[in-house]
């Protein structure tokens, strides 16, 4: 059956606009557009733009929930545009805004940048003292499924900003990191290959980290990948009080394993066929 | 990790309230059912039981100690909320530097107190 034949509704886009080269201040302006089942906010977008008014700006690129582009504020709450589809959360009016917390570049799209920017002062990557290996891997760093599961969660953060957009302290505390770098920070520690969570702590407990969340918990009712962020940062104050109190036991980030061909192999495993290629 | 610091004495104040407001509550709301502290008789609150307590050392140190941990929890909770304002950081300085000043002179003030009613208490004890 094609597409074309579902029922089709009006609705009323209410769309933030904001140029600030030209613009005193954001406002609102309405279109009415036909949606049709299955349609998602980023479609709606897009029938604007080619048919209604060519000038609207908005982030987008994968439209598949995957990049973290599309991030805004639908009906009061953040979100994907690409992942939600308009008749889920609207019957005749969607109110479409750019992410609060930060600045505004055009319309619908955020200045980033100081998220990306808190991100990398917690460097957000596996440290080690044997930097030589991480370059050039020659071996097998091992971690139990177990460990795994222990920041596995987070490892699925896309940086959209949602959770960002969605906490109260952020919104009058401009230096607090927020939920995204921390829940990154906290991922990183709490990876058995990695050494740098004493170089972590002097920022995730510095005067604008982790303490001062407040556990309202909306960074992980916000995230559309279904992270937790306000889990990670409490398990992150918990590290550091520990770390103060050296009562945490203090690990060495796991060594390799061995090198290609030097492991030992199990018994009656059979040998691998002859290359054929 | 300064603040890590600051957070962990925090919290660890908050329990130390809560214990010490528990025993308030045991000794001076709940009397008519504990009689803790009340060797005179009739109500927790009368001038004699008051005056018994004022004498005990370990009464004054237990004022003392919930003052000190009273200033510090309230105003490291006060510092906080300021400083969710987005401050510049020499404000933020200056914060730190008059709430410090302040805690301390209140903590001056309360201990003077508790200790010269321990005094009177003691004079008036022996005659």
């Amino acid at each position: 059956m094609p597409e074309n034949t579902k029922a089709v509704r009006a609705m009323r886009f209410h769309i933030t606009r904001y140029n600030p080269e030209s613009d005193p201040a954001p406002y609102v302006k309405t279109y009415t557009i036909p949606v049709r089942e299955g349609m998602t906010v980023l479609d709606g977008l897009h029938y604007i733009k080619d048919n209604v008014d060519s000038t609207l700006a908005w982030r987008y690129s994968c439209r598949m929930g995957v990049c973290g582009s599309c991030g805004m504020l639908l009906n009061g709450h953040p979100t994907l545009a690409c992942n939600t589809q308009i008749l889920h959360i609207a019957k005749t009016d969607l109110t479409v805004a750019p992410l609060p917390n930060f600045e505004i570049i055009r319309d619908l799209v955020p200045d980033l940048l100081s998220m990306f920017e808190k991100h990398r002062s917690l460097r957000p990557y596996i440290v080690r003292a044997d930097e030589a290996e991480i370059n050039d891997p020659a071996g097998e760093f091992y971690q139990s499924p177990e460990e795994l599961e222990a920041y596995l969660q987070f490892t699925y953060c896309i940086k959209c900003g949602c959770c960002m957009a969605a906490c109260p302290t952020l919104a009058t505390d401009a230096r607090y990191l927020g939920p995204m770098p921390l829940a990154a920070a906290q991922r990183y520690n709490q990876d058995t290959r990695d050494g740098g969570r004493r170089e972590r702590n002097q920022v995730t407990g510095a005067a604008h980290g982790a303490f001062r969340c407040h556990y309202a918990g909306e960074c992980s009712r916000a995230c559309p990948k279904g992270v937790d962020p306000a889990k990670a940062i409490q398990h992150l104050k918990r590290r550091l009080v520990l770390d103060y109190l050296h009562l945490s036991r203090r690990k060495k980030p796991c060594a390799k394993l061995h090198g290609p061909g030097q492991g030992k192999p199990l018994p009656n495993i059979p040998a691998a066929p002859a290359a054929t290629v | 990790m300064r603040e890590t610091k600051y957070w962990t004495w925090h919290m660890a104040a908050g329990v130390v309230i809560l214990f010490l407001l528990g025993l308030h509550m045991l000794i001076m709301h709940l009397g008519g059912i504990t009689h803790l502290y009340a060797p005179q008789g009739g109500e927790a609150v009368s001038k004699a039981n008051s005056l018994f307590r004022d004498g005990q050392l370990s009464f004054t140190v237990t004022y003392i100690l919930l003052l000190g941990v009273a200033l510090y929890h309230g105003l490291y909770g006060l510092r906080t909320i300021l400083f969710e304002l987005t401050l510049r950081p020499a404000v933020e300085k200056a914060i730190s530097v008059v709430l410090l000043i302040l805690g301390l002179g209140l903590f001056g003030f309360g201990t003077w107190a508790a200790v010269t009613v321990h005094a009177i208490a003691l004079a008036g004890a022996r005659g």
